[in-house]
């Protein structure tokens, strides 16, 4: 199945570039404010955006993530805005966008009319941080209906069996869950990130990875990049904007992404 | 599922209820804990060994007294019989599964265990067996219910735990078993997440129900040994609700037994501040787990209110909310206010002060004992002491200052 976030990651590897694959909230400060940033993002060296669902209990989220998602839902942010930011997203920029999302909102949802209203808005797919492939079963058969992107994580204590079917079952990706822990930046990302990529290359050679959890500097971007297909930045961002709003952000796009391109 | 075999259910899925919702960083610590207690349960070794601990460290097997004048007051011709979990070593029914869950941590070859708390019962009896294991312990807490529950606090840190207020989110239950789940994460090679209640990803709903089961186990055959009969009814507090499947599991396929859980409904149940999850909640996934929760329509956890600390959350343990949907298990709230005044009319007529979350029961059994006929009996699970709520209580009986006070 065609996966426009594969295309990218796989053009961008082909052209000898890296990638990096950029995270924000939605709704964060305010759902325009959010819509602003990603823009910016995607404008300024983003390849793929990951945007978050602001949630009541993100337990795979450090204190960066954590705040910001819990200002934005105090701001007023409701789940149907999620998908007004992608398509204000989509409309503005090329950039694949994926929806980062813990499962209990999609499942309030309906995870159907999440898929359709996603589809709608011209969303990519999904990164499920508590959805494994085991409870998948639906997701699994609506993202095949809709030609979603799926996102299934593997980590540094997944079994070979669950690394194959993580493989296997991802589109777009294999998140490779660098070290064990939650979001936040890390002074040296794990030498795991690499054997985690590792055990996704020899389970299958089609499936993208793309190492998340601790990148923060452009040297991590630059280095995941030469044993994965892509870098994964979330917190690194949300602290750039909480810091100096949009134009830090831009800033810290630019940095990170600098050594990528040819 | 024909009724006769309730008893024989086990995870990961309660009907449509359980399963495991976390990230799959955890996925490896919760097979090896799935496989390790999955021999341990058939392995006579462990068995005596936990048997023993609950006969010598525990205090097991915890007698039942019957409530006479107290039965006076919940109808006519009501027998009402206690489960005496408050009488365990660390006064309260938490530590049959801490023991259970420490030799398991040893098993593993894990040096460090985690636990969340509430009313700070799991805490203490988790900070307990750490000290008699010779294990680290980190316990988080919602930082209102360090303040609500101090005493235990300086309980579990002279035990030599550390004590981590948590100051996220409503500050309470909820937001400390976020911070346990982040923790283990972070240090699951090393680390056991000694989780207090029936909630959480599979195998902690039916592990943790196992560990707590000798609680009906023993009841049925006390009432048969000392009395001649089975009870009418059984009564527990609901808040993740083991306690409640601790007593109701041996009886649940006694089907002229019937069973009552009582949860938190705070302010009343005509108000929104409550936490009668089972209730007022809908299915969702909370915790690692499909479960009944309180949420709002985009799928929020909401937050919880009671007295109790220990009732207060937003969630609830999967085979409850199974044992609802089949009919087997009523549930009802029982708002601060009934609480408060059955924690007073137990320690009147009996001289046994209850735990604020127990007073949730003993509230139910006034109310239900009016509701059966006379010659029932009721058979409640006395699942801990009121010691840890003197202040609370204390504040609210004005009891600590003459001038204010509801007595
Ligand atoms: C004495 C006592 N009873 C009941 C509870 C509620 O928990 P559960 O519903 O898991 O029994 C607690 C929890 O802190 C408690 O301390």
């Amino acid at each position: 199945m065609k996966s426009k976030t594969s295309d990218v990651l796989k053009a961008n590897k082909a052209a000898g570039n890296g990638s990096l694959i950029g995270y924000f909230p939605a709704g964060y400060p305010t759902l325009e404010g959010s819509i602003e940033a990603s823009i910016a993002m995607c404008q300024n060296g983003v390849d793929v955006l990951e945007l978050g669902v602001p949630y009541s209990d993100p337990v795979m989220d450090g204190i960066v993530i954590q705040e910001a998602t819990l200002e934005a839902l105090g701001n007023g942010f409701k789940l149907k805005q999620t998908f007004d930011a992608v398509r204000a997203i989509t409309e503005a920029v090329d950039t694949p966008v994926l929806v980062m999302t813990y499962w209990n909102p999609v499942l309030q949802y309906g995870i159907e009319n999440f898929a359709r209203d996603l589809v709608a808005a011209g969303g990519a797919g999904l990164i499920t941080p508590d959805l494994i492939p085991d409870e998948a079963k639906e997701w699994l058969e609506i993202s095949d209906k809709y030609a979603l992107d799926r996102v299934f994580l593997g980590t540094p204590s997944s079994s070979p069996e669950r690394m194959k079917t993580a493989s296997e079952l991802s589109r777009g990706f294999v998140y490779a869950v660098s070290t064990m822990g939650i979001t936040g930046a890390r002074a040296e990302v794990d030498a795991n990130a690499r054997k985690v990529v590792a055990k996704v290359r020899e389970v299958s050679t089609e499936a993208n990875t793309a190492v998340g959890i601790g990148i923060s500097t452009a040297d991590q971007v630059v280095e995941v990049n030469t044993y994965s297909d892509g870098a994964i930045v979330g917190s690194a961002f949300v602290r750039a904007y909480a810091e100096g709003g949009v134009e830090a952000l831009k800033s810290k796009t630019i940095e990170l992404s600098a050594r990528l391109k040819k | 599922m024909s009724e006769q075999n309730l008893r024989s259910h086990v995870g990961p899925y309660f009907g449509e209820f359980g399963g495991r919702f976390v990230p799959e960083s955890l996925i490896a610590a919760l097979d090896e804990l799935e496989a390790t207690y999955n021999v341990a349960k058939n392995d006579p070794t462990f068995k005596a060994e936990l048997a023993e601990l609950h006969r010598t460290y525990t205090g097991r097997p915890s007698i039942i007294t019957e409530a006479k004048r107290f039965a006076e007051h919940c109808g006519d011709g009501i027998r009402v019989f206690l489960k005496r979990e408050d009488l365990n070593h660390t006064g309260s029914h938490k530590i049959n599964n801490v023991i259970g869950q420490a030799l398991l941590t040893k098993r593993m070859g894990k040096t460090r265990i985690i636990a969340e708390t509430g009313a700070g019962q799991h805490g203490v009896a988790s900070a307990t067996a750490a000290a008699l294991f010779g294990l680290e312990c980190v316990v988080y807490m919602g930082e209102v219910d360090t303040e609500r529950q101090a005493l235990n606090v300086a309980r579990m840190k002279l035990l030599g735990a550390e004590v981590i207020p948590v100051t996220t989110g409503s500050r309470t239950l909820k937001d400390a078993i976020n911070e346990a789940l982040r923790d283990w994460v972070a240090n699951v090679e090393n680390t056991h997440y000694l989780l207090g209640t029936v909630a959480g990803p599979h195998p902690f709903p039916t592990m943790v129900r196992d560990f707590h089961s000798v609680i009906g186990t023993e009841a049925r055959q006390q009432m048969l040994d000392e009395f001649g009969f089975l009870p009418t009814a059984l009564a527990a507090c609901v808040g993740g609700g083991s306690n409640a499947i601790g007593l109701f599991h041996a009886f649940l396929d006694d089907e002229e037994v019937q069973m009552f859980g009582y949860e938190a409904a705070g302010d009343g149940m005509d108000t929104p501040r409550h936490a009668a999850t089972l209730n007022y909640g809908r299915p969702g996934v909370l915790h690692g787990a499909r479960s009944y929760m309180l949420q709002d329509e985009d799928g929020q956890t909401m937050e919880s209110h009671s007295i109790s600390a220990g009732l207060d959350y937003p969630g609830v343990g999967p085979e409850h909310s199974w044992l609802k949907d089949l009919g087997r298990v009523e549930y009802r709230g029982i708002s601060d206010a009934e609480a408060m005044d059955a924690l007073r009319l137990l320690s009147r007529t009996e001289g046994i002060i209850p735990a604020i979350e127990t007073a949730h029961a003993m509230a139910g059994v006034i109310k239900l004992g009016k509701e059966l006929p006379s010659g029932s009996s009721i058979l409640v699970n006395l699942s801990g002491r009121g010691d840890k709520d003197m202040e609370t209580a204390g504040k609210y009986f004005g009891l600590l200052d003459a001038k204010e006070g509801k007595n």
